[in-house]
């Protein structure tokens, strides 16, 4: 469970990037947060974990207020957050397996983690989500050696090696193609009702929103203008966030795409007949 | 197509300020050359010069044939030679490393004080030439090897450190910031999110001094820190020419095996 109180975040330039959020996301609930560029998506979820510092209000997970901690309390308490990246952000030049792993770090002291001599319980651990995730196989190759939508598999497996109580996910599918796209949400979903895993995903995509997320959250220059249910998303809740654009006009656009995209798939298929 | 009227043919590169600029820097440059020449004609000795081809000749033909049996008094020098360039390069990385990360903007602890200290540290290094940090180092601690490796690890520091520290800095911000939300300490920042980044441009900026540091340290004995420099100024102050040439001719073949070794390794990294 996460609650955030006032959330307020001025960056030194002086801009305002969050004002006053207040959001709560139960257990197990899937949060897509969309807004236009800028709106300040990136900057609430790198407030969460503190990536980014906020300049005022609370942070909630659990009953522990994650704003105003330590160095050494605030990494105990990001170990409770998994996070995954928009360009997948994996240690390019580890193998996959050590990518996995460093999801660990926060558990092992250095030396386990600089000798890579890691508990038999994380490596049994980081084998059974790289098996969820399908990448048995890849285990041992470098991270730079995997296509896009792999590694975005890795990045889900790395997060889950923390065993989080909460996902913060940043534009998961912004450097993949729609077929790819699908597939990771697909899996985010899924392993996030498995787990009862509450989520926060970034999303620029309204129709892939739509498709995956419980709850949407539309944010427009820092402040939250729309939260309700994907069917509540209406043309007049997407003027509010991202302003006046003929929203259906759009969305027929995409129907229009994927049934050709359907249709080249099918002619692709009966050619390799 | 409908008619162009009110669009301007007319697009220049350079403001017409900007060419007048141009072309008195050019002329400022002529007029430095040809002062610069007046001076330095001023006091030659032309008698000498219009000797220089004759002289050559006599030197060339004195170290032709090269004294080949003298190579046997060289293999000890030259192994010397290439200790010297290699512990040097070995001490001056373990300095340089600590160094680099104190000067990278992204991983000092003090961008206040510690970085200026650290670049400071580089300049230092980098102002000296090799050649008199061991005419330093041969006062202090008197002459052989033992200058030379420190005279080399000195000037590499600052080499190294440079290098390092933008390769430090030119790191992808996005992995560094995905290891820390895992929730890792300092320490593991450093060896999972930056170290496996800038490990190729180690190995390169490492192999690649070493290969300078062959080349110098060839040179350093003519101050006295041992090696093959100090044969080679032995020869030079009893003109025994046979045996430069053979000197001249095993450094030259040296640096070219060296820079070969170093070529394939950074090949092999990158």
């Amino acid at each position: 469970m996460l609650f955030l109180e006032g959330l307020t975040k001025t960056y030194k330039t002086g801009d305002a990037a969050l004002r006053d959020v207040s959001l709560t996301v139960p257990k197990g609930q899937i949060m897509g947060l969309i807004g236009p560029s800028g709106a300040g998506k990136s900057t609430l979820i790198r407030c969460i974990n503190r990536l980014v510092e906020p300049s005022g209000g609370k942070v909630l997970l659990g009953d522990v207020d994650l704003v105003g901690l330590g160095k050494a309390d605030l990494r105990r308490q990001r170990r409770r957050i998994g996070m995954i990246f928009q360009e997948y952000a994996l240690v390019e030049r580890l193998t996959v397996m050590e990518n996995v792993l460093s999801g660990r770090l926060g558990y092992v002291p250095f030396w386990r983690s600089f000798l890579r001599k890691y508990p038999p319980a994380d490596i049994q651990r980081a084998y059974q989500l790289l098996d969820r995730v399908g990448l048995m196989e890849q285990a041992d190759k470098r991270a730079d050696a995997l296509s896009g939508g792999q590694r975005q598999r890795v990045g889900i497996a790395r997060a889950l090696a923390q065993d989080p109580e909460l996902l913060l996910v940043d534009e998961p599918t912004a450097s993949l193609d729609p077929k790819t796209s699908r597939q990771i949400m697909r899996l985010l979903t899924e392993i996030c009702a498995e787990r009862g895993l509450p989520a926060i995903v970034n999303i620029h995509d309204v129709p892939l929103a739509q498709q995956f997320m419980q709850r949407i959250v539309g944010l427009r220059a820092g402040r939250v203008v729309f939260d309700g249910t994907p069917e509540q998303l209406t043309h007049e809740a997407l003027t509010a966030i991202y302003g006046a654009e003929d929203w259906n006009e759009m969305r027929r656009g995409d129907e229009e795409q994927t049934r050709a995209e359907a249709d080249a798939r099918d002619r692709m298929a009966a050619l390799a007949r | 197509m409908t008619e162009i009227t009110h669009y301007s043919q007319v697009w220049s590169y350079r403001t017409t300020r900007g060419r007048l600029l141009l072309w008195g820097g050019w002329l400022a440059l002529v007029a430095l050359f040809v002062w610069c020449w007046q001076i330095m004609t001023e006091r030659t000795i032309w008698a000498f010069v219009y000797d220089a081809p004759r002289q050559a000749a006599d030197i060339g033909g004195r170290m032709v044939p090269p004294r080949w049996s003298y190579l046997n008094e060289l293999w000890v020098p030259l192994w010397d030679t290439l200790n010297m360039a290699t512990l040097g390069t070995l001490g001056g990385v373990i300095m340089a490393v600590p160094v680099a990360f104190l000067a990278a903007r992204n991983t000092t602890p003090s961008a206040l004080f510690l970085r200026p200290v650290a670049l400071f540290i580089i300049v230092a290094s980098r102002s000296i030439n090799s050649l008199i940090w061991a005419l330093l180092l041969v006062a202090i601690i008197g002459p052989g090897l033992l200058a030379g490796i420190v005279a080399i690890a000195l000037r590499s520091i600052g080499f190294i450190g440079k290098l390092l520290y933008e390769a430090i800095e030119e790191t992808d911000a996005s992995q560094i910031e995905a290891i820390e939300a895992t929730g890792a300490s300092g320490a593991q920042v450093l060896s999972y999110g930056i170290v496996p980044q800038i490990m190729p441009a180690f190995w390169g900026i490492t192999v690649f001094r070493w290969d300078i540091n062959i080349r110098e340290s060839a040179i350093l004995g003519l101050v006295g820190a041992g090696g093959i420099g100090l044969k080679l100024e032995a020869s030079l102050n009893t003109l025994a020419w046979s045996q430069v040439s053979v000197i001249l001719l095993l450094i030259l073949a040296t640096v070219v095996l060296s820079e070969w070794v170093s070529a394939r390794v950074r090949h092999a990294i990158i």
